[in-house]
């Protein structure tokens, strides 16, 4: 993998504080396009402050951050979401009160051009927009399984669904790079395996199953995923960066990580699970 | 929500769609043609009561949106209807523009209002944003007194009736009719409204602003979309208001006013087109009730609260649906039709 693959994002020497706090101290890294890289480190290493950087909701006080060659650091959060940018959240930030379908509908919001003139009169230019993306929003729903819970109000539904949804949510975006934060944390064995597979699917791209969502047919080729469980990281991830106290304490391949002694001492003390 | 077995949709454009079937068509159009016929056969007095019912119906079209779906909590309503009804009897008093022109006007006028006093939105939320609402009322409470000689102040504005196409809008009858074409203009927008693109963008801040930041949507516009729509809307009902009085007066438009209309939103259910439609009838009919029956009832039980019959009336509704029903009347309406589609037999797909 190494070298031969061009770089997406890039993450310059980035510090973020909070007061006396080091969230982050001089963190660098790159995320390759056809690439998985999984970050990980003990609470409070710093893997979500990164995320929240990535996506403008923390402004760092040091580095920059590149995508596509464009420098986008402390943009505003809407904004990056234009450029491509989605992400879910350690703790889910669902829209409590609308249905899985308009959770995806509402993640369309950039992508659509109606104002609230249109919307009012409806009939005409509006719906056929609403249409248009109504069915990329089902073909979404059809790939991550959730087609009985499309009408359902999703403060309701089970945790393990909630997070699909979420990832649901996230591809409704369109995005070219996708951070997800602890997408299988307190999930059940078979959950962890479904929403690893999802992973999968939405990194290689699906093809003419879904002819009309581009994010299904070509996929997402560039994910950045947090996760405790090391299992998970060993089988999906490409490239596996270690956080500790907000420095990066390594890089490298999930096997070399596996073996490396100093993430084994940072983890020390907390079990490490392979 | 369920639909009958035998309906089959065949594309989403019929799966969004409200009414469905024809037995629905036809109920709307036995409604309106209903509504619509109401002068023929109705005193003046009821339809008063209709006219005021159909003015709150527009203003809570519009708090529904602010408050219902963009979760900004506004008691400054009244504040902004005031806004739009001046606005179109000063056109009117002052310059001679005819209604047709001084009604959009005075609902622009509201709106910008609302943009005004919307900009703390941005910074503040909460407990303090409705501080900053009711201080909007006030401040244009205020500012109509100050400025005697375009409002004529503490003495009011003679305006003309609406005059449309030659016609002049002057009998109860007629005015109900126009109220009532504008009251369901707004039911119609207001529901497509929250149930496209912006509508959902207001939800998503209501739900979760940080989220809906993340997923794109710019807070700064649509928390000032929101106000602009919401006190268009107050300020269309202000025009009506204004005019049907043929005067324009602060009085018209009074603190508790704003806090009523916040009630009938709760009354009806928030973030529901068909609750801002309930909570405005029940509470205006209410004040019926007690303009009929208090006056007697009070005489019995207690004759010195006679004056202030109206006022615990409506606040004690409003606790008991905080307590009982926080989704309001549209709720029960909901687990209702329901229950008839079901029976008696399970005639019904859930989705
Ligand atoms: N908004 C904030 N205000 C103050 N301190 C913060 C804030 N956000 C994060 N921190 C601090 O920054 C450090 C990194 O937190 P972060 O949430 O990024 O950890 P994490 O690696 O995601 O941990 P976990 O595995 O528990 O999710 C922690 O010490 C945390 O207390
Ligand atoms: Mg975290």
């Amino acid at each position: 993998m190494e070298g031969d693959s061009e770089i997406r994002l890039w993450i310059d020497s980035l510090s973020l504080s909070f007061g006396g706090v080091r969230a982050l101290d001089e963190v660098s890294m790159e995320v390759k396009d056809k690439e998985i890289l999984a970050i990980i480190g003990p609470n409070g290493a710093g893997k979500t402050a990164l995320l929240n950087c990535i996506n403008g909701f923390y402004k760092p006080q040091k580095g920059e951050i590149y995508f596509d060659g464009q420098k986008i650091t402390r943009m505003r959060p809407d904004k990056l979401a234009k450029v491509g940018i989605a992400r879910t959240f350690q703790n889910i930030e669902l829209y409590r009160g609308l249905s899985t379908q308009d959770n995806l509908m509402a993640a369309r919001h950039a992508l659509m051009g109606q104002n609230f003139l249109g919307g009012a009169i409806y009939f005409g230019w509006a719906l056929g927009e609403e249409i248009k993306h109504r069915r990329i929003v089902e073909e979404i729903i059809d790939f991550l399984e959730i087609a009985p819970i499309r009408k359902k109000t999703v403060g309701v539904l089970p945790y393990g669904m909630q997070k699909r949804v979420e990832l649901g949510r996230a591809l409704a975006l369109e995005p070219k790079v996708l951070l997800l934060d602890e997408p299988m944390a307190g999930m059940n064995q078979e959950e962890k395996e479904d929403m690893a597979r999802f992973i999968i699917d939405v990194f290689e791209g699906q093809g003419e199953t879904y002819p009309d969502t581009p994010v299904l047919r070509e996929g997402v080729g560039c994910i950045i995923l947090v996760e405790h469980d090391m299992g998970v990281v060993m089988d999906i991830a490409d490239r596996v960066v270690v956080l500790d106290f907000g420095r990066k304490i390594a890089e490298g391949s999930p096997s070399e990580i596996k073996s490396n002694h100093k993430v084994i001492s940072a983890y020390l003390g907390q079990e490490i699970e392979v | 929500m369920g639909r009958q077995r035998g309906t089959f949709l065949e594309n989403y454009a019929q799966d969004m769609a409200i009414i469905r079937t024809r037995l629905q068509w036809a109920m709307l159009f036995i409604f309106l043609l209903l509504l619509f016929s109401c002068p023929l056969f109705l005193s003046d007095r009821a339809l008063t009561v209709m006219t005021m019912i159909g003015i709150a119906v527009i203003s809570v079209h519009g708090l529904n949106i602010l408050t219902g779906y963009c979760g900004q909590i506004s008691i400054g309503h009244a504040g902004f209807m005031a806004v739009g009804g001046y606005t179109s009897a000063i056109l009117s008093a002052k310059l001679g523009w005819p209604f047709w022109a001084t009604l959009p006007c005075g609902a622009l006028g509201a709106g910008v209002a609302g943009l005004i006093f919307g900009l703390p939105s941005l910074k503040i939320k909460g407990f303090y944003l409705i501080m900053a609402t009711i201080a909007a009322h006030f401040i244009i409470v205020w500012l109509i007194l100050q400025l005697y000689g375009l409002t004529g102040g503490g003495d009011g504005l003679a305006v003309s009736r609406p005059e449309i196409a030659g016609f002049t809008v002057k009998s109860k009858g007629s005015y109900f009719c126009l109220v009532m074409a504008f009251a369901c203009l707004a039911t119609y927008t207001a529901q497509n409204i929250v149930r496209t693109r912006a509508g959902r963008a207001f939800v998503a801040i209501r739900d979760n602003d940080l989220a809906a930041e993340v997923m794109g949507i710019n807070l700064w516009s649509y928390k000032l979309q929101a106000f602009f729509i919401g006190c268009v809307y107050a300020g269309v009902a202000g025009v009506l208001l204004v005019h049907y009085y043929a005067f324009a007066s602060v009085d018209l438009f009074p603190f508790m006013d704003s806090v009523w209309y916040l009630g009938m939103l709760i009354v009806g259910g928030m973030g529901s087109t068909l609750g801002a439609l309930f909570g405005a009838i029940a509470l205006k009919l209410l004040d019926e009730l007690v303009t009929v029956v208090g006056p007697g009832l009070s005489a019995i039980v207690a004759p010195q609260a006679a004056a202030s019959m109206g006022l615990i009336a409506h606040g004690l509704v409003i606790i008991i649906f905080l307590i009982f029903e926080p989704r309001g009347l549209a709720h029960r309406w909901e687990l209702v039709g329901a229950y008839f589609r079901l029976w008696p037999f399970s005639h019904e797909e859930r989705e």
